[in-house]
């Protein structure tokens, strides 16, 4: 009864629930993917500067080996994902269409691929300042899709102070059960990397916000939560995008981060469950991320499930594995919502590649200039941050970039999809502001 | 009564006043401006373009009336506006080489493999964006014309392989298409620029032609042939000296197996060497799907 209550209070206005086909794979618990022959590590699988590499072709390389080193403070490492040789480096296709660096290594088929790498240290005699430093050196950035270096976040900027940390377990994308399994199988680690992220920030308060439709993970967190931790965990309501921070702020704090701002201004933090998973396990033995969880589901895949898939491992062989039905699928990273559709099955799978999601292909999407606008106002009923993307809309068919900007905060939207998935007139409103967006970039760039 | 007097009496005052502040003012701070300006900027086409280097119409008037500029700077005007606004200045026309804006592939639909169906709006800058536009060839032309709809001048028209081509005539050399491509296919050169790599592929040999017949494949046959330095290969390109003038000859072209580097004429016809591989297919070439790479 107080679990509907919290259902009903806790929630931002606006955005939508689009159906869920989260049970194609929420009951099947995560598995280990077989290692691939090849696997192309990107130096670029994080926001900012890309990792530098610090081995040679030719050089062989133990599973859980530092391969690249971070480059500047915006930047993590790569460590190897198996042991093997490195073939050479490599351009292969990332998920926005452009060519990437890449280490190649042959995989040896023979080896244990036992972690060999990494030795215990003692989390708890860690200053903060050491905490970020082994966060940044494991390599970790953040897994919920946005692959940002998680010990970016953790530097607090001057006279400013982060009171909560929220624990993103929304996962309010369609089709993806990745953290909703994640937090039935490792609620342990989970609260382990909080613990650590906790002490590094100094923060008070910690809520672990998970959706409504995920009572057993709520069950599981709540039953390894021990009074003395110190760690709520609040239900909030099933809606999409529940899982943007700003949205779960307003959602379990009703602080409003303001427009082109960043969550630490209302002194919040969030963190995805994976990511501190991950920290929570890597980091008591100064291990690298060299895997992630990812979920395989879709009408197009055989056997859809949650599996486990050294980072690298290039989508073809993860598609041959899990199997593939015929015909001529269309591939997407992520989910539905956001998720970029992949044109070559070369794309290897990076760190905040969180599914891959293989639908039959859609029809043809009309250009977007064959219906008007009908000025219903459906999308900014829908538009979770408040713009008017029916007014964007206009201006973006009249290239009026900087209109879009300065009047209209086109640069606060981040691409969520709703306005598009509530058109009446299906028009491609939100691919429109990406492409505004970058315009409007290139031009901030130029000036 | 005495009040509407009194009323009228103070309005007729106050606009008196009022009007000698006006006409005051006028006289004291009047801008003289030379009357020319506004005659050569009705000679001028009004576009607005920015090519000449001024921020508009107005002010390349103005540079030109005070000759900082020379009539021929506007690309815009046809040769007689150039004329016409030299003849009521009484100056020089200027000399000025022509400059187009090039296009860096050769990779139409039917030469160039796609190994994905791209069905979103019909942009290239949307398209690029989904997985960089579903062409086999990262750095291709897309084909769906941001240049030719961004083109004031309707100097880009695109052709039956979804290539846009420029004409040269028409092209004042803007730089509209130059921002617009996401792939940054397009560049302002001089016509004298006559020696041209079209292609922007950094794939070498086999990999390069996997995916496009046209493609440069790396083979440095042109740099080979070409005196020492006019032509050098950088990152699996041939990269071309203008500077060189006199030493960019047609034979430099001769020896390329796709076609990737031509000779452009001063008309604007694209030459290829005598070893270019001839293109015979028309038709566009089938999507290739990767469930059967």
């Amino acid at each position: 009864m107080l679990g509907l209550l919290n259902q009903w209070r806790r929630t931002f206005s606006h955005g939508l629930h689009p159906p869920e086909h989260k049970e194609l794979t929420a009951k099947r618990p995560v598995v280990r993917l077989p290692f691939p022959e090849v696997l192309y590590v990107p130096l670029s699988q994080h926001t900012g500067a890309p990792a530098k590499p610090i081995v040679r072709p030719g050089q062989e390389v133990v599973r859980g080996e530092p391969i690249a080193e971070a480059d500047g403070f915006v930047s993590v490492p790569m460590h190897a994902p198996a042991t093997g040789r490195v073939r050479s480096f490599e351009a292969v296709p990332s998920p926005r269409g452009r060519l990437v660096r890449a280490i190649a290594i042959d995989v040896y088929p023979s080896s244990d691929q036992a972690v060999l790498y990494g030795a215990p240290q003692d989390i708890d005699a860690m200053s903060p300042a050491e905490l970020i430093l082994a966060v940044q050196e494991s390599g970790v950035v953040g897994l919920g899709g946005a692959a940002f270096p998680t010990h970016v976040k953790l530097r607090v900027p001057e006279g400013k102070h982060i009171d909560t940390i929220i624990v993103n377990g929304c996962e309010c994308e369609p089709y993806l059960t990745t953290d909703h399994r994640l937090m039935l199988e490792q609620p342990g680690a989970v609260l382990k990397g909080l613990a650590i992220i906790r002490k590094a920030l100094g923060a008070e308060r910690a809520i672990i916000g998970i959706e409504a439709n995920k009572p057993d993970a709520v069950a599981a967190l709540r039953s390894v939560i021990r009074p003395e931790d110190g760690v709520e965990v609040c239900v909030v309501e099933s809606k999409y995008p529940q899982g943007a921070e700003k949205m779960l702020i307003k959602s379990l704090l009703n602080r409003e981060v303001p427009a082109g701002g960043l969550p630490v201004e209302v002194g919040a933090a969030v963190f995805n469950v994976a990511t501190l998973a991950q920290i929570g396990e890597l980091l008591p033995i100064h291990q690298g991320l060299i895997e992630r969880i990812m979920t395989v589901t879709g009408e197009g895949i055989e056997r859809p499930g949650n599996y486990l898939v050294p980072l690298g491992t290039p989508i073809r062989d993860v598609l041959r594995f899990t199997g593939l039905r015929e015909g001529n699928p269309r591939v997407i990273f992520g989910g539905p919502m956001m998720g970029p559709t992949i044109a070559s099955w070369d794309t290897p799978v990076t760190k905040g590649v969180s599914g891959i999601l293989v639908l039959p292909q859609a029809v043809p999407e009309n250009n977007g200039s064959a219906i008007p606008c009908i000025k219903c106002g459906a999308c900014v009923n829908a538009c979770p941050i408040h713009l008017n993307p029916c007014f964007l809309g206009q201006l973006a068919r009249k290239r009026r970039y900087d209109a879009m900007d300065r009047q209209y905060h086109l640069l606060d939207c981040f691409e969520c999809g709703c306005c598009t998935y509530v058109c009446p007139a299906e028009i491609p409103l939100v691919q429109q502001f990406r492409v505004a967006k970058q315009i409007v970039r290139e031009r901030k760039a130029q000036a | 009564m005495p009040e509407m007097l009194t009323a009228t009496i103070f309005m007729a005052l106050l606009g008196g006043l009022l009007s000698l502040g006006l006409a005051t003012a006028n006289r004291r701070f009047y801008v003289k401006e030379d009357p020319r300006i506004d005659d050569v900027e009705a000679l001028l086409p009004g576009a607005n373009c920015g090519t000449c280097g001024q921020p508009g119409c107005r002010a390349f008037a103005e540079a030109v009336v005070q000759a900082q500029a020379t009539p021929v700077q506007c690309t815009v005007s046809a040769p007689a506006g150039v004329k016409a606004i030299a003849a009521y200045l009484g100056v020089a026309a200027g000399t000025a080489v022509k400059r187009v804006a090039r296009l860096a592939c050769a990779g139409g639909s039917n030469v160039a493999w796609n190994r994905a169906s791209y069905s979103g709006s019909q942009s290239c800058r949307g398209a690029a964006l989904v997985s960089g536009g579903g062409k086999g060839c990262s750095w291709a032309c897309l084909g769906m014309g941001d240049c030719a709809e961004v083109c004031t001048f309707g100097a880009i028209t695109m052709n039956q392989h979804g290539l846009p081509v420029v004409d040269e005539e028409k092209c004042t050399a803007c730089g509209d298409c130059v921002a617009v491509c996401p792939k940054g296919l397009f560049s302002i050169h001089s016509v004298t620029h006559q020696l041209w790599v079209s292609c922007k592929s950094l794939a070498e040999g086999d990999a390069a032609l996997a995916e496009c017949a046209v493609a440069c494949t790396a083979c440095g046959r042109c740099a080979a042939d070409a005196p020492e330095g006019a032509v050098v290969m950088i990152n699996n390109l041939p990269v071309v000296d203008y500077g060189r003038g006199r030493d960019l000859t047609k034979e430099i072209i001769q020896r390329c197996p796709t076609g990737s580097i031509v000779w452009i004429s001063e008309q604007g016809v694209v030459e290829k060497g005598a070893a270019a591989m001839p293109v015979i297919r028309q038709s566009p070439l089938p999507v290739v799907s990767e469930a059967k790479r």
